[in-house]
């Protein structure tokens, strides 16, 4: 530096200039958490509390005919209702348990099969082939009235 | 090690040596050329905030207000995020309109520095259409009117005045359309503009160094020395540096103690509530229009407001090559600028003191 403020660099003046170093240290790592930690804290996003699905209403039970299947929203995540061949009711997650695509059905295969990794799975929602590492949530399906009802088992 | 490895590939020493060699020249003006950095620190301040409201914000009328109540309700640190972003948006203006007034006083905008002045001038202009598109986002009922005022008044321009609302609204009313396109003005158009502006800015503020007052350069002359330096680093730096720490702990203690409201949901078919209001720095341009005569000397008054304004700016912007750098033509500049701050103090003080009626 051509103007040094602290005079030469003699010993004496080591200590002084060490103690001014400590303290602008503390204070620059001070003034960074200062502004790191709410930054951080805010990047994380909030908890949206999200009322935990048991049941939800999956459209009539009249349309939905047999080898045929429809997706319906469950809470935040969707299901799949299937008819079966033989006219029985099932449902299950419709998420994937691979990669999380959306599953559907296939009537020409007459099961669950997923389009992202060709993952399928039987009508009890067993994963058969592909690489769905588990198989599908099952799901109750039962008619009350003209509905379908859905929901989770305890 | 590394070292060598990037200054074979860097210009690492040709850099160092100038920021070694860079000095600022030490007098009794010096404080002034600290609000520079202080504008640039505000502003820099406005880019963190923003990019962080920018991940919780929707732009759309359904769901802007919900979005910032939510920021401000449930995000960790959201409320001092959005309250910083608003305080530091009136503070960067405040500390353009000084840094603005010191170098006009310091005539720090002389040759070879118009080119400065100018590109700081069209900031300044920028950093009040943020203002101006950024009070409209949250979506209340005090921005929804003070845009539908301030879109309005362009209006009143002949031949193009109704395209221009149409323009700047996205239809004939403010609406969603107008809050969407704002926001794309606020997030992307004005941003990059401002980057190329501020980029000029600075790279002159370096090649020229700092502008020495004549006043100054004067009495070093008639003193027969140089006028006194202080190396840039770390001298001058780490005063800087003080400064915008000060500056923050101002924005925090600012954004506790006086948290920037949210206000109530616009609501399109509600009356306008009584003293709606711009930002501050656009008070006296609205006092002014109210004080205006419907009409002068047979010509719209408005219009004739944004005249005189227009005549305003374009002096402002063009004042490097007004003043013809004598002693006469300084003192004019000096006496006009003090004039022109007169009138905008007092212009001020009477909207918020209501005069005028609302």
């Amino acid at each position: 530096m051509s103007t040094p403020v602290t005079g030469s660099a003699a010993t004496p003046d080591r200590g002084r200039r060490g103690v001014l170093n400590w303290l602008l240290g503390t204070w620059s790592a001070g003034v960074m958490g200062a502004i790191v930690f709410p930054i951080v804290r805010y990047l994380v996003p909030p908890d949206v509390p999200e009322a935990t699905t048991h049941s939800v209403k999956a459209g009539a039970a009249a349309s939905l005919l047999p080898n045929t299947a429809r997706i319906v929203p469950f809470g935040s995540t969707p299901a799949i209702v299937v008819r079966t061949p033989t006219g029985e009711l099932r449902a299950f997650e419709g998420t994937c348990t691979h990669l999380s695509c959306t599953v559907q059905y296939r009537p020409d295969l007459e099961h669950i099969w997923c389009a992202c990794h060709n993952g399928h799975y039987d009508l009890n929602g067993r994963n058969i082939a592909g690489p769905p590492p588990r198989p599908l949530e099952t799901f109750d399906a039962n008619v009350q009235g003209d509905e379908i009802v859905i929901s989770r088992r305890a | 090690m590394r070292r060598s490895w990037f200054s074979e590939r860097l210009p690492l020493a040709e850099v160092e040596a100038a920021i070694q060699h860079k000095t600022v020249p030490q007098h009794r003006h010096s404080i002034w050329y600290y609000l520079g950095g202080m504008t640039l620190f505000f502003f820099l301040v406005q880019v963190v905030t923003g990019i962080l409201l920018l991940l919780y914000y929707r732009p759309s009328a359904a769901e802007a207000y919900d979005s910032v109540q939510f920021i401000m309700t449930r995000v960790p640190f959201g409320w001092l995020v959005r309250s910083i972003h608003s305080w530091s948006a009136n503070l960067v203006v405040g500390a353009a309109f000084i840094h603005l007034f010191s170098v006009l006083f310091l005539k720090a905008y002389r040759k070879p520095r118009e080119l400065t002045w100018i590109s700081g001038v069209l900031l300044l202009f920028i950093l009040l259409a943020f203002g101006f598109t950024g009070y409209l986002l949250p979506w209340n009922e005090l921005a929804f009117f003070a845009t539908r005022v301030g879109t309005d008044i362009a209006g009143a321009v002949p031949w193009i005045g109704e395209a221009t609302v149409r323009f700047l609204r996205g239809g004939p009313e403010v609406t969603g359309a107008t809050l969407t396109r704002f926001y794309g003005v606020h997030v992307a158009v004005l941003p990059a503009i401002t980057t190329l502006l501020l980029g000029l800015h600075l790279v002159l503020v370096q090649y020229h160094g700092m502008s020495v007052p004549p006043s100054v350069e004067a009495r070093a002359a008639r003193e027969g020395r140089p006028v006194r330096v202080m190396p840039f680093a770390p001298h001058f730096a780490l005063r800087d540096l003080f400064g915008w720490t000060v500056a923050l702990a101002m924005l925090a203690g600012l954004s506790a103690y006086l948290p920037w409201e949210l206000g109530t949901r616009a609501d399109p078919f509600a009356p306008a509530p009584a003293g709606i209001q711009p930002e501050w720095y656009f008070l006296w341009t609205f006092q002014a229009l109210k004080y205006m005569p419907a009409h002068v000397l047979g010509i719209d008054g408005e219009l004739v407001a944004i005249g005189l304004m227009s005549v305003g700016a374009l002096a402002l912007i063009f004042l490097p090559l007004l003043d013809r750098n004598t002693d006469r033509s300084r003192r004019i500049v000096t006496l006009a600028a003090i004039a022109a701050i007169i009138v905008m103090v007092s212009l001020t003080v009477l909207a918020l003191a209501g005069g005028g009626g609302h």
